[in-house]
């Protein structure tokens, strides 16, 4: 069993990130996709540029977890169809929600309480993938 | 000091913050992924009678609802504690597309007046929360991965299916926006 409250210190850090950044912003993610602002692209953009530098160091060992053990990330399963058809999916219900998965808790608590509905909705969809998963193309 | 945090913060600030999140989970010995806690929480909620796909050892991911109450109490700290006095800056192109659809811009993170409890009982309302989280629960788990999970730790990790995904995301997100919004909106 890890030890839980550092997990929820981060997760305070960065939902105050999300919140500040204006990443939670439906009007943010609408400029994204309409390519009108900078803002979105520049926030990811930067957080992956320092996260490749953080995987390689990584993975030379420059990095270790708390128990000085090797931080080790999993490749992704092969595959086509369903990063591209259930990313399509997940896209467009990013653009309707304007909230990925993140937002959506960190929206819930700004006090737009509306959002428990977007969250059941969204378990309603994960429970979904899980009936149809293995009928779907992977 | 405090007037500096309550200002909104600029994307190069924002941006390594996230990954700085990113790397203290993987030295707590977890990962960056939020979608998966979706998962837990429907297994927690007894799914696994109906499918198989639910029965997964969800107290091993036990750290990652930890994590997602943590970023919850977060939004309610930065709302209450950190919130700016300065106008969102909305790109002017933005505000004024989505005005030709209805959608006012009224200085809030979201449409106030789609994203409300009446509106739950407008088929506009229901498209736009229930079937649009619909579509994030159900898309992030056939896709493997949201933002944090592909965007950002498989991209990271230069890892193919993340791109892939990232690239389905932003398909999605194009054609919601750009043909199916006009259709969702204009009625």
């Amino acid at each position: 069993m890890k030890k839980l409250f550092p997990f929820f210190l981060t997760g305070i850090f960065f939902g105050i990130v999300m919140y500040k950044s204006e990443a939670i912003s439906w009007f943010r993610i609408q400029e994204m996709f309409r390519f009108d602002s900078f803002h979105m692209y520049g926030i990811i953009g930067s957080a992956l540029g320092c996260g490749l530098l953080i995987m390689q160091a990584a993975k030379r060992g420059i990095i270790r977890d708390i128990n000085s053990e090797n931080i080790i990330a999993k490749n992704k399963e092969k595959g086509v169809y369903r990063y591209l058809f259930g990313g399509t999916i997940f896209g467009m219900g990013w653009a309707l929600t304007g909230a990925c998965p993140g937002p959506l808790y960190i929206l819930l608590g700004s006090g737009y309480s509306v959002f428990i509905v977007v969250i059941l909705s969204a378990m309603l969809g994960v429970l979904s993938y899980g009936l149809l998963k293995d009928k779907l193309p992977h | 000091m405090l007037e500096i945090l309550k200002n909104p913060w600029p994307w190069y600030i924002s941006g390594p913050l996230i990954s700085l999140t990113m790397v203290i989970l993987m030295v707590l010995g977890g990962h960056f992924g939020i979608s998966s806690t979706l998962r837990s929480i429907c297994s927690i909620l007894g799914a696994g009678r109906v499918a198989e796909f639910f029965r997964f050892d969800w107290e091993a991911q036990g750290w990652n609802l930890v994590f997602v109450l943590g970023a919850i109490f977060g939004g309610f700290l930065a709302s209450h504690f950190l919130t700016a006095n300065t106008a969102f800056t909305i790109h002017r192109d933005t505000i004024e597309a989505l005005k030709a659809l209805g959608i006012s811009f009224q200085n809030e993170y979201l449409p106030t007046d789609i994203f409300n409890w009446a509106s739950l009982a407008s088929p506009k309302g229901i498209l736009i929360m229930v079937l649009g989280g619909f579509m994030v629960g159900f898309g992030t788990r056939w896709a493997g991965g949201c933002t944090s999970g592909h965007a950002m730790s498989g991209l990271s990790n230069l890892q193919i299916p993340s791109l892939i995904a990232v690239i389905g995301f932003f398909i999605g997100g194009l054609i919601m926006t750009h043909f199916i919004f006009p259709f969702i909106f204009s009625s």
